[in-house]
């Protein structure tokens, strides 16, 4: 299945992506993870100020048969969420790159952590070898 | 895992497939919402072949069903289909079955996950009733024509009157002319609607042939994401969820089905003291007052914060645009209107006792 997978971001391999916007980074689910949830109907996204850790569970996106955690997929302190989301969350399988972004952290350690993170090419082939095990 | 056999088709046409009972199955092919839509408001076809079947025949099939089952069976006549339970003993639930009434056998549609232990169990009660007990699951291909529109697209692929087919009724025939198929007229949708019964062999003929028949009239493949959510809104039961070896009929809101006064049956003892009893808890359908979704195992509690019961099955209900849930609560907190607290991982949201079902449904009777 051909998904979306831009370049210019970084990906977890539990299906968040990340942008860095200077000093602040973006976070979201990427197009395969929003394909494989259905129709979102529901998203819980932390407060401003929370700080998480790398892969700890910061959310939940709810299709209609089941809840999903959302990870952190870097270090940091929230700084902004996507207030809309809670009332749009079809925003997550419409646009999951733009309108349907999470969260913004400020990272703790971003030159650190970012190694581990897959580019895209790199996200692409954990995608392919997850869904070959289906 | 096993495949039905359209399994292929559902890939082509772009269904994502999850594990059901041993089954690898479709859950959806463009949307759970869109293809509940589309069954409420015009049609939909389901492959339900992982579903069970198993013939029961000779001289005693009728008192032999009548011992395993909580329905009285004398009931159904040939020609007719009724919802029956099989229980313990002690008054739990094997399975929940539906019994076709035809020439000459009864057949017996039981849950996909339960086809093994249910045949299991009939051998193990069948003592010296002359019956033959038959497991023809791996050779039938089951599915369901749903909703409004469902009547005018199988009239047109069928020489019977499908029209003149009460609600319930079954009757043996023709499809496409040539394909010999049961055609019943049950669901489990809470819509009108059909379910049919073909040989393997024929399986894709049949759901090709009816895609194409029902495709002006919207008629569209639905899987089993939206299979869940038709059944839920209407309140019909889900072994596993809202019936199981723990949980009793009345408990479940099912004492209609059992008919204490038609002589033994298993459980009948049982039964006939928890009626008389009373049952401590009950299963109500809750709204979800505060912000989130109910899902199967949450903790209900009281507003003062007891744990009194466990959410059976909950969804955003795509009919009603609500967020509703089926649970079973201590007796006492099961009136309509009473306020408690639904435990959705770990934080207590609000939640209110609703009138069930959810949606009423839309049989042609």
């Amino acid at each position: 299945m051909a998904n979306n997978t831009p370049d210019n971001l970084r990906y977890a391999k539990t299906h968040e992506w990340v942008r860095v916007d200077g000093d602040e980074v973006t976070v979201g689910i990427s197009d395969y993870a929003q394909e494989s949830l259905g129709d979102v109907v529901f998203v819980e996204l932390p407060s401003v100020g929370r700080t998480l850790a790398m892969g700890e569970a910061f959310g939940v996106v709810e299709s209609v048969k089941a809840a999903s955690d959302v990870y952190a997929p870097v270090s940091g302190e929230v700084t902004a969420i996507n207030e809309a989301l809670l009332d749009a969350p079809e925003t997550l399988n419409s646009d999951p790159y733009g309108e349907g972004w999470m969260l913004k952290l400020r990272p703790s350690d971003l030159a650190g952590e970012q190694e581990k993170l897959l580019d895209a090419a790199a996200y692409s082939q954990h995608v392919e070898d997850e869904a070959s095990k289906h | 895992m096993k495949r039905t056999p359209l399994y292929d088709r559902h890939v082509a046409m772009g269904a994502k497939t999850v594990e059901f009972g041993g089954w690898d199955m479709p859950v959806q092919y463009t949307g759970i919402i869109e293809e509940h839509h589309a069954t409420r408001n015009a049609a939909g076809l389901f492959d339900i072949s992982h579903m069970g079947q198993i013939n029961v025949r000779g001289p005693d099939a009728l008192p032999f069903l009548q011992y395993i089952a909580t329905q009285d069976v004398a009931t159904i006549a040939e020609g007719l289909a009724n919802y029956s339970l099989l229980c313990y003993p002690d008054g739990g639930i094997v399975d929940d079955i539906f019994i076709y009434h035809l020439p000459g056998r009864y057949l017996v549609v039981v849950n996909a996950s339960n086809v093994d232990k249910d045949f299991a169990w009939m051998q193990e009660h069948r003592q010296s009733f002359n019956v033959e007990i038959e497991n023809i699951s791996d050779a039938t291909a089951m599915f369901a024509l749903q909703g409004p529109k469902a009547e005018a697209i199988l009239d047109r692929v069928t020489d019977l009157d499908v029209t003149a087919l009460w609600f319930h009724g079954v009757v043996e025939g023709f499809l496409f002319g040539d394909v010999p198929a049961i055609i019943a007229r049950t669901g489990y949708t809470g819509e009108d609607g059909f379910e049919l019964f073909v040989e393997n062999a024929s399986a894709t003929r049949v759901w090709d042939s009816l895609l194409e028949a029902g495709k002006a009239d919207g008629l569209r493949p639905v899987g089993l994401g939206a299979r869940d959510s038709l059944r839920f809104e209407p309140k019909l039961a889900l072994y596993g969820h809202e019936i199981s070896d723990q949980i009793n009929p009345y408990e479940a809101g099912l004492g209609w089905v059992v008919k204490l006064e038609k002589g033994d049956f298993i459980g009948r003892e049982a039964l006939q003291r928890i009626k008389v009893e009373g049952v401590r808890r009950k299963l109500v359908g809750l709204e979800m007052v505060g912000r989130g979704i109910a899902r199967q195992g949450y903790p209900v509690a009281s507003v003062e914060g007891e744990t009194l019961g466990e959410v059976t099955s909950g969804m955003p209900a795509p009919t009603l645009g609500k967020n509703l849930a089926l649970a079973l609560v201590r007796t006492d907190l099961a009136k309509i209107g009473t306020e408690l607290d639904v435990l959705i991982r770990g934080k207590p949201v609000r939640a209110v006792v609703v009138k069930t079902p959810f949606y009423q449904s839309r049989y042609k009777k």
